[in-house]
């Protein structure tokens, strides 16, 4: 809401010194944002005046036409003498009356008026457009033509109001009342401790029965409609300056009189409100939900087909109107010559908010009658908005206020909240006392009584104030926010993060230090990556959640895995520049449960059954959260050391195995098969939990039909788990081992098997074989040489500690022990020492 | 060597004569002396003190000696040798000194050299700027509470008195989730705050109930340098019994505090949010000026743009029709609630200028972050 201080200045009696800053200050401690104030005319220097046209010579050879005039200033330019101007506007002629500035002045943003020489004659000066006053929009697109009746060398600066301050106030859904001129000087008026000038303090004759009739068949939808008739405005009559001016402070077009003094009215008073052409209007309007098909052209020329919930206004033939929101075109107000709208009827109503918000989210149609009644319009001001609508059609256009008054009012009692003196007081931890509670709350319109309990009747312009925390706010703030204490609770102890947070930080850190960079990617993907990950037309991560309201239409679903959006980041450095990247990212994935339905909302009254609870986590998908890496490039940079070693599949692997550490998660790694993974170089990554094997990711290298179709560096390799099923198969509590300190006996191995035995199964053989004594085993080399070894087969060479805790082994010890590990890892992988 | 005799006269035998082994001495300390590395020592060593070098000779024909001459004579040739032994190590010492430090020299490297063959990794600045708000928190007995981010609209909206109607459900920008069979209408949202997440606490936790909650929220907003449909907020929920506003400003002072230092506060406002009653918005005294750019054009402040004051978020008392969808007593408790986005304090502590960088994973922005804010 703009609000001009000139304006406000109406109802307030500020003093002369105080800036628009100043009333910034006030209103925003009070609770009003007001975001900027804006300084009109700001720069602006005179002489800037009234001049008349008195001659027009069209100038030609131009490019485009040029006007050489003569303007009478009156005596502002000192000599008296017609002043000479240069004039590329056409929308004037000679006798108009114009706002001329003359050399010596200054427009808005510094520009020096001088005499100059142009299209061959001297310009002593400029005629103004608004847009060069910096008035904003009349919407003539050109030079201001004043009414005739404007003196001529009148000070134009004054005339229009070109100095002011606009505060520019974000107002809160919840004080509609905020949303005009009478809202904001209530506030104002509390701020400073000043009285206000109420402009809805007007005299209104009471209804009587000769008004236009009007039929409100939903009192529910519409409590309260006045209806009042002005009769022969004047065709010629157009908005003063003053009026014009005020709307377009604050932000609105003028477009005719009519028009203008109900926009205006409803700036001053909050209330909206329409003017019908009674010549228009057929019969008896009324007020009822539209019926099944019905259609209304809006005025701003939408045919729009109704809902059964929309409340219209009616006349005989149909709707004439979108209650609340906008008239219908058949019925409005004409200025053209052709059909000037002579007499009119003024609808002054109050409507449901609920009902408006609804049909103007519906019809896509936010308009400012909407705004207002969606957030709370003052019902009791309807009458006097539409006297004061009715007082400025008879002053400004010359009609003729009929006698016949008509309101329809379904009755309601003021509503009433009942609060503990001293609860404000309880709120904020602050003993303001009751005195200074009742005052606070007088001072905003209510009415009090009581003495410890308070009955609080509150203002008709305050529908936000339900309950007692309302009043305890409005004490509160008033009394000022920044006077409130600083003190701190004793929170109950807590018990630290849980489990699953301290994973979640280990296993970034434990990345982190691996060498790999996070990102956190969006979990928006479109349903042909899947295609591109190369998932089987049945893989389950093709189940995904949609949304109906995606911001790109290429990527309306959420994301299955982590990998499209890791992938992504990865493409974008590589394509800046960075091709040795490691990223991580742990976030959740989403999958919508097959037996997923709609749940009716419990209510907010009370607590929800533990049913109705888990009926709503039933429409959920399942959110486990995922980690996932992706390499690609060089893993170890080549340096003064010697070379480096490119990012492979062994790193993802490693990467997982990192992650099941942190979790103290036992990870069986074995050779796989999925999607986005090379074929021969995918690792299954499995735990056991609670007795069941379950596959919680995969690693290796990408397929390269994956890389070709994603853009990635060839030879990238990823890692994906899922953290809450690692998790879950973990121990968060090793337990310590029995250190020995005995001697160690080494002994080396070297075994021959078959090219496609995996290393862990010869491994877990010659584990289980070795027996107790075996403190550790390491694989140091692979080696594969047809020549030497026989074609397909290869040589395992592993390096096994034994070491027993109460003796220092002997040779034999050991030796029996490596030889019952060959002997197993023989039977179980035909493995055979190397000659 | 001489059989032994004893008639022999010491003196008599030539190489056992003092002078003679005076000579024998002087010589090995001069070879010692003269010996120019630890090689030509070792040779001069097998000279001098070796089994044929003079004074072991001499030493031998101590045997040869009548018993009344032995000991003079033994003594005569054990002090030499002493002292040619002394000498022997005393150079051995300085010899290898000599050497150490030249092959310490030799062995000097240019400790300039990068070594950077696996570079630093470092996790996301949203993510550790997060850990280090709830660390305060958990220092402070809260917990931290986690919830579902694909959330049902009772969540996010119906129990934070956001009615199906009212304004400020239109103007959140929900992203919703499609139903079964491609329906508009599921009752999930992606949750746009995560005050869903103090609802879930207060319905599953026991009462007092101090938790905060971080997390990945999503408005329907387009990426640009000040806004990402995909954002992440902390939020804070305290409800206890005689919880006030005060407390609410006590807990948001020791916040900044905590994050930026002794002396920082905050400011509360009057707004209005539908779930809490009475609202505010808080801000925080501007930590790189603190205040001292506001009316100061000599000092601009570019952090606050010299407003003195950072918008921080939003807070309030927790409205009890909140509490009561809760089935908490609204006459015997009372709560405070604020919330904020990391991105925007991350903008400002760390100077982030384009929300696109925080986003996009770009390792140059995210490395300089390392493992901890």
């Amino acid at each position: 809401m703009r609000i001009p201080l000139s304006w406000l200045r109406e109802y307030v009696d500020l003093p002369a010194t105080e800036t628009g800053r100043d009333v910034q200050a006030r209103l925003v401690s009070a609770g009003l944002e007001v975001e900027t104030v804006e300084q009109l005319g700001d720069g602006l220097k005179g002489p800037l005046v009234v001049g008349q046209v008195l001659t027009i010579e069209e100038l030609e050879g131009f490019k485009k036409p040029i006007r050489f005039c003569t303007v009478d200033v009156g005596t502002a330019n000192g000599t008296g003498d017609p002043q000479e101007i240069v004039c590329g506007a056409r929308n004037f002629a000679v006798g108009d009356k114009v706002v001329v500035v003359l050399p010596g002045a200054e427009l808005p943003g510094g520009f020096a008026i001088a005499a100059r020489k142009t299209y061959g004659k001297t310009s002593h000066g400029m005629i103004c457009s608004s847009d060069e006053l910096g008035m904003g929009d009349d919407g003539t697109k050109g030079i201001i033509v004043l009414p005739q009746e404007t003196e001529v060398g009148k000070d134009a600066v004054e005339l229009l109001e070109l100095v002011d301050e606009v505060l520019d106030i974000a107002v809160t859904a919840n004080r509609g009342d905020c949303l005009s001129l009478r809202g904001v000087a209530r506030e104002t008026a509390v701020a400073y401790g000043l009285p206000l000038r109420d402009p809805a303090l007007l005299d209104v004759p009471g209804p009587n029965a000769y008004g236009y009739p009007v039929q409100v068949s939903d009192p529910v939808g519409c409590d309260r409609f006045t209806a009042r008739t002005v009769t022969g405005l004047s065709p010629d009559a157009r908005s003063p300056i003053w009026l014009q001016r005020r709307l377009q402070k604050v932000g609105m077009r003028p477009i005719s009189l009519a028009v203008d003094v109900t926009n205006y009215v409803m700036m001053e008073l909050g209330q909206p409100l329409h003017a019908y052409d009674r010549s228009q209007v057929r019969g008896t309007v009324g007020v009822r939900r539209a019926e099944q098909g019905e259609k209304l052209t809006t005025l701003d020329g939408v045919e729009r087909v109704l809902h059964t919930d929309d409340l219209v206004i009616t006349d005989e033939r149909g709707p004439i109107g979108l209650a609340g929101v906008m008239g219908g075109a058949d019925t409005e107000i004409a200025d053209d010559a052709a059909r000037a709208t002579a007499d009119v009827v003024v609808e002054a109503a109050h409507f449901d908010a609920v009902s408006v918000a609804r049909t103007a989210r519906r019809h896509k149609l936010s308009t400012e009658a909407s705004r207002r009644f969606e957030r709370g319009v003052d019902p009791q001001a309807a009458a006097a908005a539409a006297q004061r609508t009715v007082d400025l059609l008879v002053l400004l256009a010359g009609g003729t206020a009929e006698a016949g008054v008509t309101e329809v009012v379904a009755p309601s009692a003021p509503h009433t909240i009942s609060a503990p003196a001293d609860h404000p007081d309880k709120v904020a931890g602050v003993t303001y006392g009751r005195e200074t509670v009742v005052r606070r709350l007088q001072q905003i319109g209510c009415d009090v009584y009581g003495q410890d309990e308070l009955i609080v009747t509150v203002p008709s312009w305050r529908p936000d104030l339900v309950a007692a925390n309302d009043l305890a706010e409005e004490v509160i703030r008033l009394e000022g926010y920044e006077n409130l204490p600083s003190t701190l609770p004793r929170p109950s102890s807590g018990h630290g993060l849980t489990a699953r947070q301290r994973l979640h930080r280990r296993v970034g850190r434990a990345l982190a230090g691996a060498g790999y960079v996070e990102a956190l990617s969006y979990p928006f993907v479109g349903e042909q990556v899947f295609d591109q990950l190369l998932l089987d037309a049945d893989d389950p991560d093709r189940q995904v959640v949609r949304l109906v309201n995606p911001l790109n239409d290429e990527e309306p679903a959420l994301r299955t895995s982590l990998l499209p959006g890791l992938l992504g980041a990865l493409r974008r450095n590589d394509g800046r520049g960075s091709h040795d990247l490691a990223l991580f990212e742990t976030g959740l994935v989403f999958h919508p449960r097959a037996d997923r339905a709609v749940v009716a909302a419990p209510p907010v009254d009370r607590r929800p059954t533990a049913e109705e609870i888990a009926a709503l986590d039933a429409t959920l998908p399942d959110q486990p959260r995922h980690v996932a890496v992706v390499l690609a490039g060089a893993r170890e940079q080549s340096g003064w050391w010697g070379g480096g070693r490119p990012a492979q599949w062994a790193d993802a692997i490693e990467a997982a195995r990192a992650v099941a550490r942190e979790a103290g998660a036992e990870l069986v790694v074995r050779s796989g098969r999925y999607g986005p993974w090379h074929p021969g170089r995918t690792a299954e990554l499995v735990v056991v939990a609670d007795g069941a094997e379950r596959v919680v990711g995969h690693a290796g290298e990408l397929h390269p039909r994956v890389q070709k179709s994603l853009g990635l560096p060839d030879r990238t390799s990823a890692m994906e788990l899922d953290l809450d099923a690692l998790q879950a198969a973990g121990d968060d509590t090793p337990q310590a081992p029995r250190i020995s300190t005995f001697p160690m006996a080494t002994q080396d191995v070297a075994l021959v098997v078959d090219a496609d035995v995996p290393h862990a199964e010869v491994e877990a053989a010659l584990r289980e074989g070795a027996g107790e004594l075996l403190e550790s085993i390491r694989l140091f080399d692979v080696y594969e040489n047809g020549a030497q070894l026989g074609e397909g087969k290869k040589s395992l060479a592993y390096a096994l500690r034994f070491r027993a805790g109460d003796r220092t082994l002997t040779v034999d010890e050991a030796s029996a022990a490596r030889d019952a590990a060959v002997a197993l890892a023989g039977e179980r992988s035909g493995a055979v020492l190397r000659a | 060597m001489s059989a032994p005799n004893k008639s022999y006269d010491p003196v008599e035998v030539e190489a056992l004569k003092p002078q003679e082994i005076e000579r024998m001495r002087d010589e090995a300390l001069a070879a010692f002396a003269a010996a120019p590395s630890l090689e030509a020592l070792q040779e001069a060593k097998v000279a001098h003190t070796g089994g044929t070098s003079p004074l072991a000779l001499a030493n031998r024909e101590i045997g040869a000696l009548p018993p009344q001459a032995k000991a003079a004579a033994g003594k005569l040739v054990g002090q030499a040798r002493g002292a040619v032994n002394k000498a022997l190590a005393g150079r051995q010492v300085e010899l290898e000194a000599e050497r150490d430090a030249r092959v310490l020299v030799e062995e000097a490297v240019d400790v300039t050299l990068p070594y950077d063959r696996v570079p630093a990794g470092a996790r996301h600045p949203l993510t550790t700027l997060s850990d280090r708000i709830e660390d305060v928190f958990v220092a402070m007995g809260y917990e931290v509470a986690e919830g579902p981010q694909a959330e049902a609209e009772w969540f996010n909206f119906d129990a934070l008195n956001i009615g199906p109607d009212h304004p400020a459900r239109g103007e959140a920008d929900t992203f919703f989730v499609e139903g079964p069979d491609g329906t508009a209408d599921s009752g999930v949202v992606l949750r746009t705050h995560t005050s869903p997440v103090q609802i879930r606490s207060l319905l599953a936790r026991e009462l007092p109930v101090y938790v905060i909650c971080p997390g990945r929220v999503y408005r329907t907003d387009e990426l640009d340098a000040t806004h990402t449909p995909v954002f992440h907020q902390v939020e804070l929920l305290a409800v206890d019994e005689g919880l006030t506003m005060a407390d609410l400003k006590g807990t948001l002072d020791h916040m900044v505090q905590s994050l930026f230092g002794a002396g920082m506060k905050t400011r509360l406002r009057p707004n209005f949010f539908p779930f809490t009653e009475p609202s505010a918005e808080m801000d925080m005294v501007c930590y790189v000026c603190r205040g001292e750019s506001v009316g100061n054009p000599d000092r601009p402040c570019r952090t606050c743009s010299s407003e003195g004051w950072i918008e921080l978020g939003g807070c309030g008392m927790v409205n009890p029709k909140v509490l009561a969808a809760c089935g908490v007593d609204p006459e015997k408790y009372s709560g405070f609630a604020f919330g904020f986005g990391i991105e925007r304090m991350l903008m400002f502590r760390h100077n982030v200028e384009d929300m696109r960088d925080m986003v996009e994973g770009d390792v140059r922005f995210t490395r300089p972050f390392g493992m901890e804010i």
